[in-house]
């Protein structure tokens, strides 16, 4: 199922405009949700803890057996992982504490082309339908008592499976579009959603801006003296 | 006579690759009308819809709606604003996040201010009988809840005619009731398809059927027995 769990919560996170660009704990998400969120992120870093460290040219850093371990190959794969996973952390405490509908309205403020914004919304809306037509055809099959295995037949169903989901998808967005030609549209999206201005946002941006700028400097001056 | 709503004439449509759906069929509809469409599965009601809303263009034929003769994509447009059609599937007309959105979607079209939209959604909503549904998400309503909140998204429009696509399919009894009362207080003509003759019998005046790709005219009450299964049935009861 497609769910929308870290979007419900009720924090102050959730009632700030979505319109800035911003943090996990603040957000007060479960914790263990977003481990099972991380887990993905966390199954390839694995892949690359695996193989950099040895792989990568470098000083010595332990010596197992056969296998130099090397210094720069480690480093590497910390960077990556703390990259990585604050990315998703701050991906999940930004992003995903918004319903998909307040994201596209927000971008729409951020002027981002109508288009696009209806496009996104619009397919998160569908792909929900369409969810349910998949989980409908895999219900279909399993009371029929379907179990995949590795012979033609098997093969042969999930292509009509998959076949039949595109053909659904599209006859779908025919109709949606003839339902909303019937209710005047005329290919102009009018939002009724208003985010009425809150002091909260403002010191939100202040401290967002200023500790992007200590960042930006930090770079810099480092970047000066290597 | 009260005036003429539609007049399709000699009107034929068949599926690309198909047999004809549609084959030289007359309807005719004057304000004040409440028909109800029986026909089997497949007879093309839903096709004759989609014709009369412009979705679809007959292969010959004519259609003519409030007195003019319809034609290309832009003389549906008025159509459209007249005409309200409540389609089968309620997925296919519910596409905003929020009921409150949806239902604004057609006034907002319309021209109408985000507060005027917003009061005429609520209203509606009211009316409906679904008022505290407004920030709902569409797609995590139920199948009845999904078809009463396409309802108002077509009521909202303040249509003068109603093409009702099935619309008793899926509703408990006290949720067809009350679907019942709401077409029989609205002051608009209709037409209904409808498998369920209950429901057809309490909403309708004229049941018409389709056959051949043709539309029948059915008035007579024909008397017949049947048989079905009800609670306490045993008991001597009424059948109107
Ligand atoms: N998109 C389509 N492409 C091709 N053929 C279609 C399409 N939609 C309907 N048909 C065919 O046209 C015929 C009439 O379909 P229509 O949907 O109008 O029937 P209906 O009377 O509304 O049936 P039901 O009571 O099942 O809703 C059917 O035989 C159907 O197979
Ligand atoms: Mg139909």
């Amino acid at each position: 199922m497609i769910r929308e769990s870290f979007a419900e919560g009720k924090s102050w996170m959730h009632g700030i405009d979505p319109r800035l660009l911003f943090m996990a704990f603040a957000a007060r998400l479960d914790f263990r949700e977003v481990m099972h969120r991380l887990l993905a992120p966390v199954i390839f870093l694995l892949l690359l803890w695996a193989v950099l460290p040895w792989s990568y040219e470098g000083d010595a850093l332990t010596v197992l057996g056969p296998v130099v371990i090397t210094r720069p190959g480690v480093t590497l794969c910390a960077q990556i992982s703390l990259k990585t996973v604050s990315l998703t952390v701050a991906f999940i405490a930004l992003v995903a504490t918004m319903t998909v509908d307040t994201l596209g309205h927000s971008l729409n403020r951020l002027q981002l082309p109508d288009k696009m914004v209806h496009m996104i919304l619009i397919t998160y809306r569908y792909l929900f339908v369409l969810e349910q037509e998949y989980q409908r055809l895999v219900r279909a099959m399993k009371i029929r008592n379907f179990h995949p295995k590795t012979n033609l037949h098997s093969y042969r169903t999930y292509a009509y499976l998959v076949g039949m989901l595109f053909v659904r998808a599209s006859e779908r967005a025919r109709r949606v579009h003839s339902a909303m030609i019937c209710r005047g549209f005329n290919g102009r999206f009018v939002s009724l959603r208003e985010f009425p201005p809150n002091p909260r946002n403002h010191v939100f941006s202040l401290c967002t801006t200023l500790s992007l700028v200590l960042l930006v400097t930090l770079e810099w001056v480092k970047g000066a003296n290597p | 006579m009260s005036p003429t709503i539609l007049n399709l004439s000699k009107i034929r449509y068949g599926y690309p690759g198909g047999p004809l759906v549609l084959n030289d069929l007359d309807f005719n509809l004057h304000a004040g009308d409440c028909i109800g469409l029986v026909a089997p599965n497949g007879s093309g009601k839903t096709t004759l819809f989609h014709i009369i809303m412009g979705l679809l263009k007959p292969l010959s034929g004519t259609v003519e709606a409030f007195g003019e003769a319809r034609k290309a994509e832009a003389d549906f447009i008025e159509v459209r604003r007249r005409i309200g059609l409540l389609f089968q599937d309620a997925d296919d007309q519910l596409f905003s996040p929020t009921v409150l959105e949806d239902v604004a979607f057609g006034p907002l079209n319309l021209g109408k201010s985000r507060d005027e939209a917003v009061a005429v959604a609520s209203k509606t909503l009211d009316f409906l009988g679904l008022s505290g549904f407004e920030n709902r998400v569409t797609y995590k309503l139920s199948g009845g809840e999904k078809r009463l909140v396409s309802l108002a998204t077509v009521l909202a429009m303040e249509p003068e005619v109603l093409l009702l696509d099935e619309p008793s399919t899926g509703l408990d009894s006290s949720t067809k009731d009350k679907l019942i009362d709401i077409l029989n207080g609205l002051d608009l003509s209709f037409v209904l398809i409808s498998h369920e003759f209950d429901f057809l019998s309490k909403t309708a005046r004229h049941i018409y059927t389709m056959d051949g790709g043709r539309i029948r005219f059915d008035e007579e009450p024909h008397i017949h027995t049947h048989q079905h299964a009800h609670l306490i049935g045993k008991q001597p009861h009424r059948h109107v």
